[in-house]
């Protein structure tokens, strides 16, 4: 018995592996990806933020140089009239960019006709899929490490002094947290282009998502905690767990959970996210920075998060594609 | 003893409430050139992607070349090459990157893949454009470059979907002649048209499909025997109308119906080549025989009886 429900399991199994011909496709799309005139628009809008709010930051640093022991995170974070500091250009620019890489995945190989092609080669839908994904990734992390490497060489010709190691990896930290904060907008806007056809809806649906954190989300979680927990006789416990709530609801928002994590990395002193009592300070060196250690672990659920988002949307993005019917 | 390459049993594919195909079974035996007609949306397309596993099976079994598509879809893929119904290709690619692409997701190693693109370039005559790009190709090259990536796998089955629609006659000929090529090399061919002539020209057999059934599978020959009544139309031609010849045809043994066209014409429907028995019943009626020709029964006439007897409600 035992041995015909194993025969029975084994039989049920698909045969092969489902990662079969992962790296064609991966090679394939991310060369597609390197070459294309979307890649050199984006290449030119991200050269001009770098260097423009870089060269905005340094002209401000100059100043404080030698006096200030985290200068090269001032790089990413000091803003200058009318520019805003580069880490919060990431906030808007990277979503842009992940959204560029992925809206015209699956849909773009159906309004093509390649798809019916490509998957009656020996290879399943789930290499198709990762594959579109990992090289949009892929693409994605070159073009910030590149970024990366660019404004930490902008410092160090301009500031005249070596990034200490703790700098490097606190900065190292942050282009990892970005990465993958752009991950979840690569596997939305993969999901989109297997729900809509027409790769402009796919692409518009995207960047309403997109608004919609950006813009409203704030204004909608504080309205939201407002009514939830209404603040009626004044008590201190009653505007805390409003605050508490109010921000619970934004951490939904992956661009409050970047922001967060920017914070922390970039900002050696900040030592806690959220709400702090003056209780809780009490022993606390005020502006002596953290060790890299102690921040990372303060944004590890905003970095976690931030990879679970892009894990979840993904897995929704097979489950839907698995379903798809491939005709024409 | 041939064995069967497509082999189906009580195959069925619902979308909802429709039935896109019902209670099929198909089989289609090694080096067979198989037709499959039909209407648009009468279930050709819906069957070739259940056989390649792109599409699961409400109900009944699939084994192609041995394998069941729907838990080994891999080995079915390897071994069987699809051209689809309007084909596409990477068009900012050239041919040949195209091809090295699908040569790389079949796993061919690099000095392989090169080897193979470059035979089944030169075997479908498309060396010349190999390093153009697919976006300045016509389409009757298009298709042959969709033939040629079916080639690269070296398939033991080639199933093609609307191979020939929108080409134009000299391309569909040449890529016909390509088609019986293979066909002389042994490689199993399904192919689903409703372009019924060039079905009729390279098919050793055909099966009809209506509304997701296949209604009619036979020879072409077959199927002018059981729709048309007759397979042999023989036309005679008299000087003058000669009386009594019509009942004189009408009894010979084999004829299945006659008709009289114009007062000289008669032609008759039988179900062997009776010329001779035709010519002495002529002349014996007193007639003076002009003319005698026999014509092979065309699939267009099968299929356009059929579908009539279909609306009239009377087709078995």
């Amino acid at each position: 018995m035992a041995l015909q429900a194993n025969q029975a399991r084994v039989k049920r199994a698909r045969e092969g592996s489902p990662w079969t011909g992962l790296w064609a496709v991966v090679g394939k799309e991310m060369a597609d990806q390197l070459t294309s005139v979307r890649m050199r628009i984006l290449e030119v809008l991200i050269l001009l933020t770098a260097f423009g709010t870089v060269y905005a930051a340094l002209q401000e640093l100059r100043a404080t140089v030698g006096r200030d022991p985290f200068v090269f995170l001032k790089l990413f974070t000091t803003p200058r009239d009318p520019l805003p500091a580069f880490a919060g250009f990431l906030v808007f620019l990277v979503p842009l960019i992940a959204i560029a890489l992925a809206f015209d995945a699956i849909n773009g190989e159906f309004n093509r006709r390649t798809l019916p092609r490509v998957l009656a080669q020996p290879i399943y839908r789930d290499a198709l899929l990762f594959g579109k994904f990992l090289a949009g990734f892929f693409t994605l992390a070159l073009v910030l490490t590149t970024i990366w490497l660019l404004v930490m060489g902008l410092g160090l010709l301009r500031l005249g002094v070596p990034p200490s190691g703790e700098e490097v990896g606190r900065s190292l930290w942050f282009l990892v947290a970005t990465i993958f904060y752009g991950g979840i907008w690569l596997a939305l806007a993969l999901v989109f282009s297997i729900i809509f056809r027409q790769p402009a809806t796919a692409a518009l649906a995207s960047i309403a998502v997109w608004i919609f954190f950006t813009v409203f989300w704030e204004m909608i979680a504080s309205l939201l905690a407002q009514a939830i927990q209404p603040v009626r006789s004044g008590f201190l416990e009653e505007v805390l767990a409003q605050s508490q709530l109010e921000m619970a609801l934004a951490r939904i928002s992956p661009n409050t959970l970047y922001s967060e994590i920017t914070l922390a990395l970039l900002h050696p002193t900040i030592r806690a996210l959220g709400l702090v009592l003056p209780i809780q300070l009490h022993g606390a060196i005020l502006g002596t920075p953290l060790p890299l250690r102690q921040s990372m672990l303060l944004t590890w659920p905003q970095m976690t998060s931030l990879i679970a988002a892009t894990i979840l949307l993904f897995a929704l993005g097979y489950t839907l594609f698995q379903r798809q019917e491939i005709r024409p | 003893m041939s064995e069967a390459v497509i082999e189906t049993q009580d195959l069925t594919k619902h979308y909802g409430d429709f039935v896109a195909v019902d209670n099929l079974n198909l089989t289609v035996e090694e080096g067979q050139t198989f037709g499959l007609l039909g209407p648009n949306g009468s279930g050709k397309t819906t069957t070739i992607l259940m056989l390649l596993g792109l599409t699961e099976p409400t109900a009944g079994k699939v084994r192609v070349l041995g394998f069941d598509p729907v838990r080994q879809p891999l080995s079915v893929k390897a071994r069987v090459g699809y051209l689809p119904e309007r084909l596409g290709f990477y068009d900012e690619l050239t041919a040949r990157e195209n091809l090295l692409y699908i040569a790389k997701l079949n796993g061919l190693p690099r000095d392989e893949a090169y080897r193979r693109i470059d035979k089944v370039l030169e075997q479908i005559n498309l060396s010349t454009a190999a390093d153009q790009r697919v976006a300045t190709m016509s389409r009757g090259m298009r298709q042959r470059l969709g033939l040629a990536e079916v080639l690269l796998k070296q398939p033991q089955l080639i199933i093609m979907d609307e191979p020939t629609q929108g080409l134009d006659p000299e391309v569909a000929h040449e890529f016909l002649n390509i088609v019986r090529d293979l066909k002389a090399e042994g490689i199993t061919i399904l192919l689903a048209s409703h372009l019924l002539h060039q079905v009729q020209a390279v098919c050793d057999r055909v099966g009809l499909f209506h509304a997701g059934k296949m209604v009619l599978e036979g020879t072409v020959k077959d199927l002018a025997q059981r729709v048309l009544g007759g397979a042999y139309r023989i036309r005679l031609e008299t000087e003058g109308a000669v009386p009594g010849l019509e009942e004189a045809l009408r009894k010979l043994p084999g004829v299945v119906n006659v008709h009289c066209q114009d007062t000289n014409t008669y032609e008759l429907e039988a179900t062997k080549d009776l010329r001779p028995e035709a010519a002495r019943a002529a002349i014996e009626a007193g007639g003076r025989l002009l003319a005698i020709d026999i014509e092979e029964p065309s699939l267009d006439e099968v299929y356009t009886r059929y579908f009539q007897e279909v609306e009239h409600g009377t087709a078995s």
